[in-house]
């Protein structure tokens, strides 16, 4: 169970809390997919999304999450321009905090940002994604989708294709998979590879073949077109070419693994029509599970905050 | 007025030696073993007992005849500090510091000169802002300010400044500290015109296109927080070319702020085949890496930015060899308000000039790594020789610009305590010995400690 007020990243959490999260989502699943897609284990708390970057899926999902579990929800878009301009987030929390907010969503595009966030609130805050930081709900997801597939996340090789560097989605996978025992492949353009990251344990590959040889899923992660007109690689095409996920290069993995996107895809870039499409594909399994590991992780917070009447944050002692 | 320092051991050129210093008339009139006080008459002996007649009646201070006596017993008398980089921040960024508060800072920290960088609103680019800031810190009274002109008209890279009226104003170098001139023919212009000024560029060297932004160094622990880096590469191709241009001119440069092993590398191979560089360093280079980073503590945040083991090892042994000259602090004071955001938005650097003595002590000469005459001469006597400064050595007839200090002294570092308005230091909670106790400019008693 979590033991702390907020969650930031998987790399503040053991491998025991990794995984009752996912056992969680297994419960949760059930709620999603019965007819009635309703409790009131949330009733009366109030959940905000605050992101500073667009996204739908992350946001609906939470959305769902707290509505499936009878949460009030508020979304609040701020503008990207408006963050050096505009009410410092400190200000924005504070306020938040002032609306008697219990869970704050937050995405942002500069790393550290969730964590500035909680130091300075009462309400509980949810990374969702903070510049090349984490993205702890998009892996747990992973990993809930993986374990739902093979039935453990110990011994299994993960392959990881595409933009490491500015994927804030491969670093959370890599510090999940790792603590549950699995081993992860990267590849990616050199131009996209974090400085370091096989000290974190990170197998990093000179090919798409070593990467995806053998392995029992295989992940693409999207590219940006804007890091193509940084100069980070010349062309989409080429981008497909050399570094896309194809039926010949899945074929190298095993038999069945299950191939997984955290979205939205570029058809015919990261992954080949084919492949995003084929029966391997678990995309779509990956937003139900979305949405069923977020409602887990509202609710072991919600339950840490009714146990917990007062925690620390850097500013002192506040009740939560 | 005069000023009689007993019994302390003086940092000399030649070592450190027990002795007195008589201060009068702004400068330092003895350097004697013992210097005798009989009914309000001084006379100074090689050799000989302590005849001092009268007793302080305060064991520190104790007035006779217009003499103060301050006894110095266990206390080291330095020649005060020389900071040659410093931001004031005044005219225009008062919130952050301005002339009164970094001159007090800077007199806390035992330094008596400084050196301050033209990055202000508006720039220091001409000799009306240069007139000024020697117009406020004659006002502050405090410590000496040397005021350092831009390089180029707003610190954009493109014109060359008003450099010879701002010579003439009283500007002691030239720097676009804070960046780059990034175009290398502008580089090239203002070197060779400063020349004819016997004005150096004082370079900070970081290729803006390869720094893209970031916010820390590139490398494990950026990775691991997700922060932009910025590769050593950024920092070492400007040395590099800085050094170029300056060894193709046959002119003097200085290089700002090396945060690099391979930076010190290159100086040191350029100062080996004879080109007139000299280099400074901070002590957040050679005492800190990037392990400090990752909580997204601002405070931590400077740029070039702290980098890692091998770097901090490479600066310590720069500063042995002779490669780094000197020891300057990049006082970068910053109101809380540009701190307290997102580590990719928040102000870069740190305001040090009240720790950098008892850091450097710490982390210099108590580990051995360099003798307190060897910090001395990084902090005082070359400072002051880079730029051509009088000072920087305790001698008699020189004025008196000396600081106290009780290097036995230990305390814990509280930003929330510096005078200074900038808060910002990433040493919270270290424990560093050298308690600044008094500190005199031109003779004059600028602070004491409480």
């Amino acid at each position: 169970m979590l033991s702390q007020k907020d969650l930031l990243g998987l790399k503040d959490l053991t491998a025991e809390q990794i995984l009752s999260l996912i056992d969680g989502a297994f419960e949760c699943k059930k709620l999603l997919l019965s007819d009635c897609k309703k409790s009131d284990e949330l009733k009366g708390k109030t959940l905000v999304t605050l992101f500073y970057e667009n996204s739908t899926r992350t946001r609906t999902s939470f959305e769902l999450a707290g509505k499936y579990l009878g949460a009030n929800e508020v979304n609040i878009s701020v503008a990207a321009s408006s963050v050096q301009k505009g009410e410092t987030l400190i200000d924005t929390g504070r306020t938040l905090d002032a609306m008697k907010i219990d869970f704050i969503v937050i995405r942002h595009s500069m790393a550290g940002a969730p964590a500035l966030l909680a130091k300075n609130v009462k309400a509980s805050v949810i990374n969702g994604g903070d510049g090349m930081h984490e993205h702890p709900t998009q892996a747990l997801l992973d990993m809930v989708t993986l374990k739902e597939k093979y039935g453990t996340l110990s011994g299994l090789k993960v392959a990881i294709l595409g933009d490491i560097k500015h994927s804030r989605v491969a670093m959370s996978n890599l510090i999940g998979l790792k603590k549950l025992g699995s081993e992860v492949y990267l590849y990616a353009p050199a131009t996209m590879l974090p400085k370091d990251i096989d000290k974190l344990g990170a197998h990093v590959c000179r090919s798409r073949e070593e990467a995806v040889e053998g392995a029992d899923a295989v992940m693409g992660l999207r590219i940006q077109l804007e890091r193509m007109n940084g100069g980070l690689f010349p062309s989409l095409g080429e981008y497909a070419r050399y570094y896309g996920v194809n039926d010949n290069i899945l074929a190298l993995a095993k038999k069945g693994a299950p191939v997984l996107h955290p979205g939205p895809v570029n058809r015919g870039v990261e992954l080949t029509p084919q492949v995003i499409d084929g029966a391997q594909s678990l995309i779509n399994e990956q937003v139900t599970n979305g949405v069923a590991v977020r409602m887990s992780i509202l609710k072991q917070l919600a339950a840490f905050r009714a146990a917990n009447g007062a925690v620390k944050t850097a500013n002192g002692e506040k009740n939560i | 007025m005069r000023t009689l320092l007993k019994n302390g051991t003086a940092v000399l050129p030649s070592g450190e030696k027990k002795c007195d210093i008589l201060i009068e008339d702004g400068r330092i009139a003895r350097i004697v073993p013992q210097i005798q006080i009989t009914g309000g008459a001084i006379s100074g002996e090689t050799h000989g007992a302590n005849h001092v007649k009268a007793q302080a009646a305060d064991k520190n201070s104790n007035q006779v005849n217009d003499i103060q006596i301050i006894d110095c017993t266990g206390k080291h008398i330095l020649p005060g500090l020389i900071d040659i980089h410093v931001h004031l921040r005044e005219p225009g960024f008062e919130g952050k510091e301005d002339i009164q508060s970094g001159c007090a800072a800077a007199v806390k920290g035992g330094v008596t000169q400084v050196c301050c960088m033209p990055n202000t609103d508006p720039v220091c680019d001409n000799a009306v802002v240069v007139t000024y800031i020697k117009t406020r810190a004659e006002q502050a009274g405090l410590c000496k300010v040397h005021p350092i002109g831009a390089i180029t008209k707003g610190e954009k890279g493109e014109t060359l400044s008003d450099i010879g009226k701002m010579k003439s104003a009283g500007a002691v170098a030239l720097s676009d500290d804070g960046k780059s001139v990034m175009d290398s023919r502008i580089m090239r212009l203002a070197m060779e015109y400063a020349s004819d000024f016997s004005l150096k560029c004082l370079c900070h060297c970081e290729d803006a296109s390869l720094a893209d932004g970031g916010s820390v160094n590139e490398g494990y622990n950026a990775t691991v927080a997700g922060l932009k880096g910025i590769p050593r590469a950024a920092e070492d191709i400007m040395i590099a070319r800085d050094i170029a241009l300056a060894e193709s001119l046959g002119v003097p440069v200085h290089i700002c702020h090396v945060s690099t092993y391979s930076g010190v590398e290159i100086i040191r191979s350029a100062k080996a085949r004879g080109v007139k560089v000299t280099a400074e360093t901070c002590p957040h280079y050679f005492i800190l890496t990037d392990d400090i980073i990752t909580g997204y503590d601002t405070f931590t945040k400077v740029n070039p930015p702290v980098r890692e083991q091998k770097d901090v090892e490479a600066i310590i042994k720069g500063l042995k060899d002779g490669t780094l000259d000197c020891i300057v602090t990049d006082h970068a004071p910053h109101a809380l308000k540009d701190k307290q955001v997102e580590y990719a938005l928040a102000a870069c650097g740190i305001s040090g000039i009240e720790t950098s003595l008892a850091l450097s002590y710490t982390y210099l000469v108590k580990t051995g790594k360099l003798t307190l005459c060897e910090l001395m001469q990084k902090m005082s006597a070359n400072p002051a020789a880079v730029l051509g400064l009088r000072g920087g050595e305790l001698k008699e007839g020189e004025p008196a610009d000396v600081t106290v200090v009780d290097f036995s002294g230990k305390y814990v570092i509280d930003g929330e305590k510096f005078v200074s308005k900038g808060k910002n230091t990433p040493f919270n909670g270290f424990e560093v010995y050298g308690v600044v106790n008094y500190t005199f400019v031109d003779g004059d008693l600028k602070y004491k400690a409480d």
